[in-house]
């Protein structure tokens, strides 16, 4: 019976060194619930934006406006969106950063090690890519495309990093895409979509992710 | 009916072996450093069990350099792959002997 059980605990071992060495495991839920919440924030902030260009310009408002000054307000607004856009990432992304720099000290495993860089280089090109593709849109004032092309290439990129952290980031992934190609025959909803995967999603996975990884540990 | 024990390898005995070895069937390589933190044990440990795991031809050592410091990194080799995997059935025979 002994060597049964010094068995079992050898193949455990052997599970924990096998990821602990190929995946990056300190993906923490709060970092997930985190960049939800700006993203919401984010995504309230533009809407209240087009709500006041909608506003501006409905017909009836100001009747001098010509549509030379028509065209530069909406190239105003979509600078503003951009700007709201960058800052959002941003801000998601150094409270991502945050609360997974935490979850890897208290773990013990380095940050910057060979798992995290395999898993960087996975998600990086993909989001790169995409980030290319959706400047082009921009320039070539394909709006409608910015919203389900952040999600589709979000969720490419999340489906790619799966194989190198946390596996069940590939269901996070998944919704993205099918929230993104829903999104393509849904055009002038893009907003709203672009909030539920990237906010409502992101928080039901932070919060799914922490009860069952981390909350455990912290009570122990 | 044999005993299932004398199917275990000897050599995979010890916990920092066996993480050395479960941890270089997973990655195409693997330097002295990286390894050193997801074992948890010292230089010197980890240096005679890495030896040990090379005299029994089952890793190999790929000295290089990363400008002028040197980088030591580790594989594994076809024969240490056979020999883990033996190793893992003969582990799960064990269990199934509760059965």
């Amino acid at each position: 019976m002994d060597h049964q059980n010094q068995s079992l605990q050898d193949l455990h071992h052997i599970k924990n060194m096998m990821e602990r060495s190929s995946r990056f495991i300190s993906l923490s839920g709060l970092s997930g619930i985190a960049a939800g919440v700006f993203a919401l924030a984010g995504a309230w902030v533009a809407h209240s934006k087009i709500s006041l260009y909608n506003y501006e310009n409905s017909p009836g408002f100001n009747d001098e406006r010509g549509s030379y000054i028509f065209r530069d307000g909406t190239s105003l607004l979509i600078n503003q969106l951009v700007v709201i856009a960058l800052l959002t990432f941003v801000a998601a992304f150094i409270s991502s950063f945050f609360f997974t720099y935490l979850r890897s000290k208290s773990n013990g495993i380095p940050l910057w090690g060979t798992a995290s860089i395999r898993l960087f280089w996975n998600t990086i090109i993909p989001l790169a890519v995409g980030g290319l593709f959706l400047l082009r849109c921009l320039q070539m004032e394909y709006y409608d495309l910015i919203a389900p092309g952040c999600l589709i290439f979000y969720g490419l990129a999340l489906v790619n990093a799966s194989k190198y952290t946390l596996g069940e980031v590939k269901y996070l992934g998944y919704c993205q895409l099918i929230l993104g190609i829903t999104n393509l025959w849904m055009i002038g909803y893009g907003l709203y979509f672009w909030a539920a995967g990237f906010g409502i999603l992101h928080i039901i996975y932070g919060l799914l992710m922490w009860f069952k990884y981390e909350r455990a540990s912290n009570i122990e | 009916m044999n005993n299932p024990i004398e199917n275990l390898n000897k050599i995979f005995d010890s916990r920092v072996r066996l993480g050395i070895m479960s941890t270089l069937m997973v990655n195409d390589a693997i330097n002295f450093n990286d390894l050193k933190q997801l074992i948890d044990v010292t230089d010197g440990n980890l240096a005679s069990h890495i030896k040990s795991l090379e005299d029994a031809g089952y890793i190999k050592v790929n000295k290089g350099f990363i400008g002028r410091k040197t980088n030591t990194t580790y594989a594994v080799t076809k024969a240490g792959q056979k020999a883990f995997q033996q190793h893992l059935d003969a582990l799960e025979k064990m269990i199934k002997t509760i059965k």
